[in-house]
């Protein structure tokens, strides 16, 4: 063999190497998963019981919705950190405008009890006002979108301390909700049994949602035109897009994901303060780039978003079945993201 | 030139804060016809564009198109009105398909918004096959060739059934038979009726493509004239605005001994695949060679600031290493880097930070606190060595022109007192009278005994500043001529060998 065909095989060997080992650190978050899923359940069988999977199921999709939202927002090179008080905010209004008629405090006595349909019509114009609102400074002003929801946040928080003050709640936290709001949300009777376990109707408008959004990012002008600007913003312009209308609509998009959460948070955990949805943000975040949603911009899939969200919940579940201790879960959390967000940046990076 | 005008430009002038861009500069353009745009650099042709296009509003002048007098505000108007252009540097959504790029800002819809990809293939490769284009329409952009994705952006322009469609500079990234190839298209475009725009610094392709030339300098309209009543000497003098004869100084430098020695340079990640050379003292070599040759490559390579993959380099008789650009500027090299406004300079930041950045270690006092002091007398010195117009050491760089910053980079390099200077196209975007400067600045830093190696795209500029030079070609040194005695012919024949 001559020298130089030598070094050819030599090359195609090592490519065929090296691309085994890419295929597997570009599935690596995937394939961790699914062992740290196959050892928990060898270890606990109880994992596998439908108790457990239901419970896993539920806590996915009580956490989706906010990162379908924020997705967007990243897939825009952005972020958006007032997730967690429009969360709160829409979960709190939610929750006032739907209790009980016979709560001892109600906070609005006068209402009744409003028709759901139009109490989620509210929560989500209020949730995709905020959006916009982020939007609109993003788009006319090029702020960051970080300095932006930063503010945001705080304006909420205050928005949200003085809407719990208001009526006759007086600061406590909004419960006695309303049989039929539960019953929508959670289930009762469920649409959907695993086994003999209920599962919750939320899950059900996880899926939709889910499907929703896979549809709008990927089968719509508006989804191409967000993937087109968070890749390149001044391409997107000379072909004519709309760069500020589309990025006021996508943080608007994300907005009513909140709403949509603090529709289903408000009955999921039934007794609402000023404190619901605080730092739910950061969890999104987290399972936005876990799923391949990278900040480098213009590139995710719900498909990963989803398997994010997963990821997170995984912890919290698998983690005491292990008998591990639950103050590790943060570190986890941080070395998965530290882990997470290499291996994405690994595709990205382009050697000198 | 009797028929009515396509489009017509009267007047246009645009104002940046301190530049003026553009002074009453005139452009007609007939149907069916290929209207070549020339300039120097920063002679205002993209402004120009961009002013038409609606990505810049015009201060004043007027746009007329088929007879009615138009103001795009946006590029979306001036699309949706028939005008289309291929921008200079690659506008595109790397990470999205050829398809999804192609029809950005219009896809087409069923049900109002629902994008239909299968209409988007068909029509995708409709325009395609029309024009013999052979890219696969799902393709992920980022993986295509730069050429590749030069055609896509073409028949992008294209697909737009636009009236006028201006190609600014679009054949830097092409090979011959691409260019050949975008030519049928121009030639087939021009039979439909539409007026073309077409802005290149290459004066054969001006000369075989072009009807009407349109000549620019310093953002003022020179002259247009038919193109068979024009000579590239012509062209030179209208652009150039004096004789060739006086575009470089006199050389007064004289190459000495051999200081430098580079033996089979690699590059690991880079196109560069050997190269070899050596530079004498008081000698200014060029390396010349087509876009992507690996120009660029060897100086990076050389500087550490690019990973090499083997070779040696020899620096007085003893070996060097140069595996960080640090490392690099300790056995006394320099590099002004390409992208001056990307990796020259530090635009915010003022003129004194932007001198002394790289020398910082020489003003510490007791090692830890930086001497004022000396530092506004180095940028002093740097100031008045350098010619530097600025108003103060306090002003921003970014609001010189693009000369002046040149030239405070060129004053930072010194003061790290080099022996070795590495200049990557150092007059890029500076116009002709500073040009004249930097030349002269360089055969300065030679005659004080500094070992110079110079890439730039312009030969007449190798030709007359540079002793020697080696051409590019496919990532390897494709032959070595002596600038005094060389012609354009014979570099470009040299950097087509390993194509």
């Amino acid at each position: 063999m001559s020298n130089e065909s030598k070094k050819l095989a030599e090359k195609a060997q090592g490519l065929t190497a090296q691309k085994v080992g890419d295929t597997l650190l570009n599935n690596a978050l995937i394939i961790i998963m699914l062992v740290v899923a196959v050892y928990v359940a060898i270890t606990q069988p109880s994992f596998l019981s439908p108790t457990s999977l239901v419970n896993l199921l539920s806590l996915t999709a009580a956490y989706l919705p906010v990162a379908l939202g924020i997705a967007g927002c990243i897939v825009l090179t952005g972020t958006d950190l007032s997730a967690g008080r429009a969360v709160g905010i829409t979960a709190c209004v939610s929750a006032s405008l739907l209790q009980s008629t016979t709560a001892a405090n109600k906070m609005w006595p006068n209402i009744g009890t409003l028709p759901i349909p139009l109490v989620i019509l509210i929560v989500v114009a209020i949730g995709a006002a905020i959006g916009a609102f982020n939007g609109f400074f993003v788009a006319k002003f090029k702020l960051h979108p970080f300095i932006v929801t930063l503010a945001t946040q705080l304006i909420l928080y205050t928005i949200l301390l003085l809407y719990v003050q208001m009526g006759n709640n007086g600061g406590m936290a909004i419960s006695a909700l309303d049989e039929g709001y539960r019953n929508f949300v959670v289930g009762n009777p469920p649409l959907l049994t695993f086994g003999s376990v209920k599962i919750p109707n939320y899950v059900i408008y996880a899926l939709l949602l889910t499907a929703l959004m896979w549809f709008v990012w990927n089968k719509t002008t508006f989804g191409k035109n967000m993937f087109a600007l968070g890749a390149n913003e001044e391409a997107a312009r000379v072909s004519g897009v709309n760069v500020f209308a589309t990025t006021i609509a996508v943080f608007a998009l994300a907005g009513a994901m909140y709403g949509w959460a603090g529709f289903v948070e408000s009955a999921r955990i039934a007794a609402n303060t000023a404190n619901t949805g605080v730092n739910y943000e950061l969890d999104a975040i987290a399972a936005c780039v876990i799923g391949g949603v990278s900040f480098v911009g213009g590139i995710g899939k719900i498909s990963g978003i989803v398997i994010g969200v997963i990821m997170l919940r995984l912890i919290f579940v698998a983690l005491p079945l292990v008998g591990m201790d639950q103050n590790l879960q943060y570190a986890l959390k941080g070395g998965i993201i530290l882990f997470a967000c290499a291996l994405d940046m690994r595709k990205y990076l382009v050697k000198k | 030139m009797d028929q009515p005008a396509l489009l017509e430009m009267r007047g246009i002038s645009k104002e940046f804060p301190g530049v003026k861009a553009l002074d009453g500069v005139n452009l007609t353009v007939r149907p069916g016809t290929v209207h070549a745009l020339m300039g120097e650099n920063g002679a205002g042709k993209s402004t120009l564009m961009k002013c038409l296009f609606g990505i810049y509003r015009r201060d004043a002048g007027t746009v007329t198109l088929d007879g009615k007098e138009v103001e795009f505000k946006s590029s979306k108007e001036a699309l949706e009105n028939g005008v289309a252009m291929v921008h200079q540097e690659l506008n595109q959504a790397l990470t999205r398909t050829v398809k999804d790029n192609l029809w950005l800002g219009r896809y087409p819809k069923v049900g109002g918004f629902i994008v239909s990809e299968r209409i988007m293939d068909q029509r995708t490769r409709e325009i395609f096959e029309e024009l013999e284009v052979t890219v696969d329409p799902n393709a992920i952009m980022s993986k295509l060739p730069v050429s590749q994705r030069q055609m896509v952006e073409i028949a992008k322009a294209v697909s737009y059934n636009a009236k006028v469609i201006v190609f600014d500079e679009p054949t830097s990234s092409l090979t011959e038979t691409e260019v050949e190839h975008l030519f049928r298209i121009i030639n087939m475009l021009r039979d439909k009726g539409c007026g073309i725009i077409y802005i290149s610094h290459k004066m054969e392709e001006i000369l075989r493509i072009s009807d009407d030339v349109t000549i620019m300098r310093d953002g003022t309209w020179v002259a247009t004239r038919p193109a068979k009543e024009l000579t590239m000497d012509e062209i030179i003098r209208l652009m150039v605005g004096r004789e060739l004869t006086n575009r470089f100084p006199p050389k007064t430098n004289q190459p000495g001994e051999v200081i430098l020695d580079v033996q089979h340079m690699a590059g690991r990640y880079t196109r560069l695949k050997d190269a070899t050379f050596q530079l004498k003292k008081g000698e200014i070599l060029g390396i010349a060679g087509l876009d992507g040759s690996g120009r660029t490559e060897v100086l990076e390579n050389l500087f550490g600031a690019m990973t090499r993959e083997g070779g040696t380099i020899t620096l007085h008789g003893k070996a060097i290493q140069n595996r960080t650009p640090k490392e690099a500027i300790k056995n006394g090299f320099a590099l002004l880097t390409e992208e001056r406004r990307a990796t020259g300079i530090f635009g915010i930041r003022d003129i004194k930070e932007n001198t002394v950045i790289s020398n910082l270690k020489g003003y510490l006092l007791g090692g830890v606190v930086l001497s004022d002091k000396k530092m506004r007398e180095d940028t002093d010195w740097s100031i008045q060595a350098m010619h530097i117009k600025t108003p103060s050491q306090k002003t921003q760089i970014r609001s010189l022109s693009g000369g002046n910053q040149q030239k405070v980079i060129i004053g930072r390099w010194l003061l790290t007192k080099p022996e070795i200077l590495l200049l990557d196209e150092p007059t890029r975007g500076i116009d002709v009278g500073a040009k004249y400067e930097i030349y002269q600045l360089i055969i300065d830093l030679a005659n004080e005994g500094k070992g110079v190696v110079m890439v730039s795209s312009e030969m007449p500029e190798l030709l007359g500043v540079c002793d020697r030079i080696i051409v590019m070609s496919g990532g390897q040194v494709a032959g070595e001529v002596n600038a005094a005695s060389t012609s354009q012919e014979e570099i470009l024949t040299l950097a087509a060998k390993y194509v």
